[in-house]
């Protein structure tokens, strides 16, 4: 099973897509891991850089209502991946990319407004960081000395995907 | 209670329900492309899995780079092909017989009514159109699909639109769906299945109903779904007449996918077309939309006609109607790119691939190129492209351009004028 959590990464706007996360002229790579330069590449975010410390850090997203709306690519969730960042934290998913990050037994998980704000509240603090309790479904957020444990909702069946390690093993195990 | 065309097809194809509210279904056909298919192709060598479920359920096409521009692409599409060779899937499409998955495949008949279909692709709602489920998922979906021959799904609920009033001369399903996805949002459908009625859906034709279902993925939508009917089974017809004694007898097979009257829908949300304007996104969502009397005069460097939303047959006829005896403005390149090998040829049998040419628009291959930004249109930095497409996310056709949607009239106006233009006025 992966671990989720670490430092967080703030994207704060809804709508975020497929394209801003990994460009289609990059869908030519044959593996995962030659991804990995181009993570989040054409997003346009005040403050934000692609290559920047902050990017480089993270282990968590924490976003706005229709992360990963777009295209079925699942580059999106493996830049992600091959860059450390194994769960998204937002208002709400695309359908594709939420069913993608939980295929690659990886996490996204919607919150309700105050629990997103409540995190949001610390986009500046530079030590804010999460850790992600799939079984328990809580995660604890920690910045500038605080903490705060927040509870969360998932499917059964994607909680099953998590535990199993994504979708080719759960299902070549029971189909 | 009755049922919705997709609690129908859910129904049917259940193989169980290993939680509450999570349906495994079992698949008819599975659709492939050599961007998304390669790396599921991969790890299944990677896991000893190198098996098909069932090779004539399963068809693949080399669509988005071809013929390959280069090693990397060239190397997918080897991969797919080496694939489709070794595990004797006799549906493969590569050059020369290649053309744009979702005009290519329902072209062929593969599309039935009350399939289940899934593809790595996320405009594979399309395909809804024949009154299927259809939905886009990614490359571990695809994997267990290709290996298990299921996908599960969350049950979605279902949108009705009900479609209303008389289409107007120059507004097109293209200007219907731009007009839908403005008034429910990017997430408007998120989760949920875009289920289009109404007599103007009616009296579509399948290539309209396919431009309106290509869409619903830009609303969120999981599948759009359009009622098989008498259009749908004449379009059938060649493929299945071996199975049914007539027409009349294919329509009450398939009717049995309709939506029941009593269905219980989400939302019923009505749409009457009768004072639709052309209809174009402006920004970097597809919800962004304007009518034609709020943009015109817009700036453009290219024009663009192809597509699974707009490169079908009907879709040229249109646009040539508009460039018949005119010439692109002359600071604007246009690029026409028919769908599939046989809209080239028929477009080409009509003189339609002569009048784009007279009025100087380059003629591609059939591909997916230009759209996404891959191959054969890509856009410069601060360029700008009408386009017949579906998603106009910042830099979708090349890094630092701009795409505004619109109908192949529109788009074709636009080539005449050299900024957006209004088609009505070339009708």
């Amino acid at each position: 099973m992966k671990t989720f959590g670490g430092p967080i990464l703030f994207l704060d706007r809804s709508d975020i897509n497929t394209d801003e996360i990994i460009p289609a002229k990059y869908l030519t790579e044959i593996t995962k891991e030659d991804l990995k330069p181009y993570i989040l590449e054409d997003l346009k975010l005040p403050g934000f850089e692609p290559k920047g410390v902050k990017t480089v850090q993270a282990r968590v997203i924490v976003s706005r209502a229709n992360f990963g709306c777009g295209s079925s690519r699942e580059h999106a969730p493996w830049v992600f991946e091959v860059n450390g960042i194994t769960a998204v934290i937002a208002a709400s998913f695309a359908r594709i990319f939420r069913q993608n990050m939980f295929n690659c037994g990886m996490a996204a998980i919607e919150l309700p407004p105050a629990d997103l704000e409540l995190i949001f509240s610390h986009s500046g603090d530079d030590d804010a960081a999460m850790t992600i309790d799939i079984e328990a479904q809580t995660l604890t957020v920690s910045a500038a000395g605080k903490q705060k444990t927040i509870s969360f909702d998932i499917s059964p069946f994607d909680r099953a995907l998590v535990m199993a390690g994504g979708w080719v093993d759960y299902a070549d195990q029971k189909y | 209670m009755g049922k919705t065309t997709a609690e129908k097809i859910f129904d049917a194809h259940l193989v169980n329900e290993p939680f509450p509210g999570t349906k495994v279904l079992r698949l008819d056909a599975v659709l492939c492309h050599e961007i998304t298919t390669p790396i599921a192709i991969d790890d299944l060598i990677r896991r000893g899995k190198d098996r098909v479920f069932d090779p004539t359920k399963i068809k693949a096409v080399i669509d988005h780079v071809t013929p390959s521009k280069d090693t990397k692409t060239a190397t997918q599409a080897k991969i797919l092909r080496d694939w489709a060779r070794r595990h004797d899937i006799k549906d493969f499409f590569d050059v020369g017989a290649n053309g744009v998955c979702h005009a290519l495949f329902p072209e062929r008949g593969f599309i039935r009514p009350g399939y289940t279909v899934i593809m790595g692709d996320s405009h594979t709602c399309t395909h809804g159109a024949f009154g299927a489920f259809a939905a886009g998922i990614g490359t571990t979906d695809l994997e267990v699909g290709i290996l298990k021959g299921v996908c599960a799904f969350r049950q979605p609920k279902t949108i009705k639109f009900n479609v209303t009033g008389t289409l107007p001369a120059g507004v097109y399903a293209k200007d219907v769906i731009l007009h839908i996805i403005g008034k429910i949002g990017v997430n408007g459908a998120t989760d949920k299945v875009m289920e289009f009625h109404g007599p103007v859906v009616d009296a579509m034709s399948m290539e309209s109903r396919m431009t309106l279902c290509n869409m619903a993925i830009e609303a969120g939508g999981t599948s759009g779904i359009c009622q098989p009917d008498m259009t749908t089974v004449d379009y059938l017809w060649p493929f299945i007449q071996e199975e049914f004694t007539d027409t009349c007898a294919a329509l009450a097979d398939y009717s049995q996918w309709r939506a029941d009257a009593d269905a219980e829908y989400d939302q019923v949300i009505e749409i009457d077309v009768t004072t639709l304007e052309p209809t174009i996104t402006f920004g970097y969502k597809p919800d962004q939309v304007k009518t034609i009397s709020e943009i015109a005069g817009a700036r453009l460097d290219q024009v663009y006609i192809g597509s699974c939303t707009n490169g079908r047959l009907e879709d040229i006829r249109i646009a040539a109607q508009i460039l018949k005896g005119r010439k692109l403005a002359p600071h604007v390149r246009g690029i026409l790119s028919p769908a599939t090998p046989a809209i080239f040829k028929d477009a080409s049998k009509e003189g339609l691939i002569e009048i784009f040419m007279e009025a100087g628009f380059c003629v591609t291959n059939p591909t997916c190129g230009a759209c996404l930004g891959m191959s054969n249109g890509v856009l410069a930095d601060g360029e700008v492209c009408a386009s017949t497409t579906n998603r106009n996310f910042m830099g979708r056709m090349g890094k630092g351009g701009m795409v505004h949607l619109m109908s192949p009239a529109t788009a074709a106006a636009s080539a005449i004028e050299g900024v957006i233009a209004d088609p009505r006025k070339y009708l």
